[in-house]
């Protein structure tokens, strides 16, 4: 796909976009977003992540212009304020879970929307809608009624739809979730290729955090209507902010540990250490714990579960005091419940909350 | 396989039966009727032979009333359309408690008996000017009776469908209000209006409790002029006259039945 995004030379302009102390509270006087400052940069892919009703979805209708911020609010796209613009006059371009495709109208007639209320010329605009149809491998269902499509077809229309307005922003509401896993992956890959060939500007919505990593640039991790943390998916994944962080996004063991003097004492082990001092708890990904021999390991504990995940066995480990602690084994690993095993722990990729 | 034909069929008769018996007591009557507009003599019956007389004597005495129904009905149906539209539209969009209320308000002229709602017409407005001969006067009593049927059929397919997100669709393409409404909600709401059109013609058409106490001799519409004749006249005319109005309605019903039927989408 990113070839033939190419060859039609089909790039959009790519524009920033601000939040400046963007809050809102519903008619009912609920909360459901503490005011917000934020910038996305233009041409960047932005993911919304978050548990349900964190305001994940608030934010990106005041991005849209289909609620508007609590007084005070800015939205900016580039230099020029748009708070006060309805969504039909900002250029945007989205994607609502439920597709929100018309019923009444053919695949192309779908496509054809955004280019008629725009006023373009007949000749031209047939091009375009056969253009992006193609670019979407939708020729063949052109002439078909939306209620004969299946789901990741109607998907890809409504994808159509929004980008072929050249839209200044693509914004996508959880564009997935209605799709099961497999077709989810699929799209997934093929949004990812269209996003970075396009070079739009885009803010993506989900509670999946699978599809957060694969295609943020930069993932902003939302709880109860605040804003955790910003970052890369690398530094949301190795540097949480803290502990809502750290459990929202992959899995990760807690450990309890004591620092002092440059040394760092878990369970019978002690190493070395230039962390903080004192009690801390330690942050460990499953796979920054390793299986070792009891001479190596730091940690003895028994095998209370595993888990075959083909490319790898979970298992679950209880040490002789502490919370569980799950550890990623050799796929082949003949490891099973009751069998006495060590863990080691890499202090480099330990994080510490005093 | 064949054990389970035979004891269905056992109900089937029985239901088929019971079906047609009904359909009996509801056409007969009104094909007797028909029948007798078109017999020669009613009191020697069909052996006095048919005859077009009939139909034909009430077409010229009584072209004017048909001709007053059609007009009424159509000019209804373009005010229920105008009215009634965007109202279903408005209450679908507006959830709460007084959009409730009001849905219930618009039900209430149906609860009220027809020549109610007529004398309180006449009292009311019965003064103003000369509509108290007109047949507008006829004309607001229909709206007023027919509008909640355009309403609620209207709203019934609003309802059923996700109207905010289709708008918001549009509108994330650049749609305005009208664009959006013309374009996005009138054509899936189209079933809806089909529905309540038919409903409004033939309420309208057939309408007699409140037109009664409206019209003048000088606005007299289907339904009325068909008692007058009922009363006064002979029995043949009253049925050939039951006959003319039965050839109205019914192509006007089964059109409206196919549109709404090609409205549906395709599976
Ligand atoms: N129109 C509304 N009126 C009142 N409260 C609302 C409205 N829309 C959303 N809320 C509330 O605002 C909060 C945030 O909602 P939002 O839809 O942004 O959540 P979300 O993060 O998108 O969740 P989900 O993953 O379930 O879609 C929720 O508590 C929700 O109940
Ligand atoms: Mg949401």
């Amino acid at each position: 796909m990113p070839d033939s995004v190419m060859q039609n030379s089909f790039h959009l302009d790519a524009v920033p976009i601000r939040l400046e102390r963007c809050g809102k509270t519903f008619a009912g006087g609920a909360r459901a977003l503490e005011p917000l400052d934020l910038t996305i940069r233009g041409g960047e892919t932005i993911v919304f992540l978050g548990p349900s009703g964190c305001g994940k979805t608030t934010t990106l209708r005041i991005i849209a212009g289909l609620e508007s911020p609590d007084p005070g609010g800015r939205v900016l796209f580039g230099e020029e304020d748009v708070t006060a613009l309805p969504i039909e006059r900002r250029n945007v371009g989205m994607v609502f879970q439920s597709y929100a495709l018309f019923p009444n109208m053919t695949v192309a007639e779908n496509v054809a929307y955004g280019l008629k209320v725009r006023k373009i010329a007949r000749a031209d605009r047939g091009r375009r809608v056969e253009e992006m149809l193609d670019l979407m491998h939708l020729g063949e269902f052109a002439g078909r009624r939306i209620d004969q499509l299946s789901g990741g077809q109607r998907q890809r229309v409504a994808l159509a739809r929004a980008l072929v307005v050249r839209p200044r922003v693509l914004l996508l509401d959880e564009p997935l979730t209605a799709l099961d896993a497999k077709l989810r992956d699929s799209l997934r890959l093929e949004i990812d290729r269209l996003l970075r060939g396009l070079g739009i500007t885009a803010v993506y919505v989900t509670h999946d955090q699978g599809e957060a990593m694969a295609l943020g640039d930069r993932i902003v991790v939302m709880a109860k209507g605040r804003v955790a943390q910003v970052g890369t998916p690398r530094e949301i994944y190795y540097q949480p902010a803290d502990g809502f962080v750290a459990d929202f996004i992959g899995t990760m063991n807690r450990l309890g540990g004591m620092a002092r003097g440059g040394t760092l004492s878990i369970g019978s082990a002690t190493l070395p250490w230039s962390g903080p001092e004192g009690a801390v708890e330690l942050l460990v990904r499953p796979e920054d714990l390793a299986l070792a021999g009891e001479a190596d390991g730091h940690l003895g504990g028994t095998v209370a579960a595993a888990v075959f995940l083909g490319d790898r066995t979970r298992l679950v480990v209880e040490p002789a005091d502490g919370p569980a602690l799950t550890v990623d084994a050799a796929g082949r690993s003949e490891l099973g419940r009751g069998d006495r095993v060590w863990l080691r722990v890499d202090p480099a990729r330990v994080l510490a909350v005093p | 396989m064949r054990d389970l034909s035979h004891r269905r069929g056992w109900g089937f008769w029985l239901q088929l039966g019971f079906t047609l018996l009904v359909c009996a007591l509801l056409t007969v009557p009104m094909a007797m009727s028909m029948l007798a507009g078109l017999t020669a003599n009613y009191f020697v019956g069909l052996k006095s032979g048919l005859t077009l007389r009939w139909v034909d004597e009430v077409l010229r005495v009584y072209s004017g009333t048909i001709l007053l129904s059609l007009q009424i009905a159509f000019a209804c149906l373009a005010c229920t359309l105008v009215l009634g539209v965007p109202a279903a539209y408005a209450l679908a969009r507006r959830p709460g408690r007084i959009a409730r209320l009001v849905e219930e308000l618009l039900m209430m002229p149906v609860a009220i008996p027809g020549l109610a709602t007529a004398l309180a017409l006449i009292v009311t407005y019965g003064g103003v000017g000369d509509l108290r001969g007109s047949w507008l006067f006829i004309l607001i009593g229909h709206v007023l009776f027919t509008l909640p049927f355009m309403v609620r059929a209207v709203l019934a397919v609003m309802g059923s469908i996700d109207l905010t997100t289709l708008e918001e669709g549009a509108a994330s393409l650049g749609a305005g209000f009208l664009r959006r409404f013309a374009t996005v909600v009138l054509p899936n709401c189209r079933s809806g209006i089909l529905a309540g059109s038919l409903m409004v013609l033939t309420l309208s058409v057939g309408e007699f409790n409140l037109t009664w106490l409206l019209h003048t001799p000088l606005t007299k519409t289907l339904p009325v002029g068909l008692a007058d004749s009922y009363a006064s006249l002979r029995i043949e005319i009253g049925s050939a006259y039951t006959l003319v109005f039965f050839l109205m309605i019914v192509p006007s019903l089964i059109l409206m039945q196919g549109l709404s039927r090609r409205g549906r989408p395709s599976v």
